[in-house]
């Protein structure tokens, strides 16, 4: 018990110092999942305007299938990067397997499913009088998107805020196709999984803070958006 | 062929396999107040839909200034942006009032100047100027149907369709948005289609009034032509006439017939013939009560007893039964004075140019 105190002191001490180890790794994770959620939501954004304005035959199947997605193992979604990147794989070409790049590629995959499911919700949320009353005031197709988009945007920027936080709380992923490798791929969620089967709790417990603190902040922000 | 503004040839349309518009050929002319009345779920709205474009027909098609807008999305676009519509319940965008009328002005990339002028009119239209920085999201139903409206006419649009603009809405309410309605109509010559199941309001704003019930157009023309001669008894069941009773001319002398309604003998007006099967509609208000048989001009005096006796509004509605029921309004001062009790025996009385007949079909 007295080890386990002493851990948690050492690693708010860390936080406290500003521990070169422990900043580079917060920011790496950070840097990596917001470059993942920012493309993902160049992605989502248009694609959910055009699966949400447009009538189509299977229109419910393909909701039903990403909503289905949600939930992807981050495994499985390593596996298929992986196969699709390592050198003897049809992508192995660009040479980026073990790189801070193919895990952005592989959190975009991720979380893709989960943003476009929630946007495609939030702009059917929105009552279908605003899009008529929009269309009947003389918009286009793509004013009556955007009015449509600012009238649902707290819905959409919440659906874009949880998808950051599934990239920045997966660790199956980072691992697999990242590699762990310290001072380049090495994440919050890595380094803890690592530290600890080590035995080294400090920087683990450090890191664990941190990610803890991350999610707060997102949560606090979900909240705030949700009550105006 | 005329150019009217608006035409439809034989539109339909269907949800499903519910036919909601069946076979719909309207002319509107160019400055015109056309008020479509019928009952809830007639088929107005689905009527004004199609008319400003949001909806395609099932079939037919639609002329909009001659030019057929049924098929070609961008010529919709160019036709719906001539034209308005406030929606039965109007929203508006989560933005201030300002920003909500300026809306259409900036999708038809109006200047700067433009906008704010044609905003700050519109908003005095309604009278709301000192609600330009508001939430639109904050105003009471009266206050939002208003907006809705200045928005609707921010963009200075040639049609305006209007889905009961009062529905719902407290007198003082309805009263202000029939006095700018009367306003735009008055000044601005703006074309008006509107929807509305308040027939005293298509009396008071509209030159023509359409009868739809159940998706049918079944009759078009002035207030005066709708509510004093419908051509059938569903028109005349919608605009209040009360009494419509079947019966068979049994003689004729000139203009004057006689009209054997259940072995009574209603006298009326008409150019049809002896033996001919119609119905007799009198409107209650045209029917006078009183105790004792008098001497009058009126050819049609039965005695009944009442049946039954019950208040509405102001008024009180007297239903009688004299050979055929027959039912009357009278104020609550004459119910008083007269004494009116179920089962009380009273003299009818009613003109016979008051007797609009009708030829029945079925």
């Amino acid at each position: 018990m007295t080890e386990l105190w002493e851990a948690l002191v050492t690693a708010v001490k860390l936080i406290i110092a500003f521990d070169p180890e422990v900043m580079q790794i917060a920011g790496r994770s950070l840097a990596i999942s917001a470059t993942s959620s920012v493309i993902a939501a160049l992605i989502c954004l248009p694609l959910g305007a055009v699966i949400h304005f447009n009538r189509f035959p299977g229109k419910r199947t393909l909701i039903n299938i990403i909503q289905t997605l949600f939930s992807l193992p981050t495994v499985a979604v390593g596996l298929f990067v992986f196969v699709l990147f390592s050198s003897a794989g049809p992508l192995g070409g660009f040479g980026i397997m073990f790189s801070p790049a193919v895990m952005v590629v592989g959190q975009v995959v991720l979380i893709t499913p989960l943003m476009l499911g929630l946007i495609i919700s939030a702009l059917s949320a929105t009552d279908k009088a605003i899009t008529d009353t929009a269309v009947s005031l003389g918009a286009s197709g793509f004013q009556m998107s955007v009015i449509t988009f600012r009238e649902a945007r707290f819905g959409v920027l919440a659906g874009l805020i949880m998808g950051f936080g599934r990239a920045i709380s997966e660790v199956g992923l980072s691992l697999m196709v990242g590699g762990n490798i310290r001072g380049f791929t090495r994440t919050i969620t890595t380094a803890i999984s690592l530290e600890t089967s080590k035995g080294d709790l400090e920087l683990a417990l450090a890191l664990g803070m941190i990610l803890i603190f991350v999610a707060l902040v997102i949560n606090i922000g979900l909240n705030r958006i949700q009550q105006r | 062929m005329s150019m009217a503004l608006i035409e439809t040839v034989n539109i339909t349309q269907k949800y499903g396999k519910q036919d909601i518009i069946k076979n719909i050929s309207l002319k509107v002319d160019q400055g015109e107040v056309l008020a479509l009345i019928g009952p809830t779920g007639a088929g107005k709205t689905t009527l004004l839909r199609l008319l400003d474009l949001l909806e395609t027909p099932a079939s037919g098609r639609i002329y909009f200034d001659g030019m057929e807008v049924t098929a070609g999305k961008h010529l919709r676009l160019q036709a719906r942006r001539r034209m308005s519509f406030v929606l039965q319940k109007p929203v508006v965008f989560n933005m201030s009032v300002s920003d909500n009328i300026a809306c259409g002005l900036k999708w038809r990339k109006e200047k700067e100047a433009t906008v704010s002028q044609r905003v700050n009119s519109a908003l005095e239209l309604v009278g709301m100027t000192g609600y330009a920085n508001r939430n639109a999201r904050t105003l009471s139903g009266g206050e939002t149907q208003l907006v809705a409206i200045a928005r609707a006419l921010a963009i200075a649009p040639e049609v305006l369709f209007l889905d009961e603009p009062t529905a719902n809405l407290d007198p003082v309410s309805t009263a202000r948005i029939e006095e700018v309605l009367a306003h735009i109509i008055g000044e601005q010559k703006t074309t008006v289609v509107m929807a509305t199941h308040d027939m005293s309001q298509g009396q008071r704003l509209a030159g023509r009034i359409g009868v739809i019930i159940n998706g049918e157009l079944l009759q078009t023309g002035s207030p005066n032509d709708i509510f004093s001669t419908p051509q059938n008894t569903r028109v005349a069941e919608l605009v209040g006439i009360g009494n419509i009773l079947g019966g068979v001319i049994a003689s004729r002398d000139n203009e004057l017939v006689g009209i054997d309604v259940g072995g009574s003998i209603i006298q009326a007006i008409s150019e049809h013939g002896i033996g001919a099967e119609v119905h007799a509609l009198i409107r209650p208000e045209d029917v006078t009560l009183a105790l004792h048989k008098d001497a009058s001009s009126a050819r049609n005096t039965f005695e009944g007893s009442i049946t039954r006796i019950f208040p509405v509004g102001a008024l009180v509605r007297v239903e009688l039964a004299c050979g055929f029921p027959l039912l009357t309004v009278v104020t609550r001062r004459s119910a008083r004075d007269l004494n009116l009790a179920v089962g009380n025996r009273v003299y009818a009385t009613f003109k016979a140019t008051a007797v609009h007949v009708l030829k029945r079909w079925n």
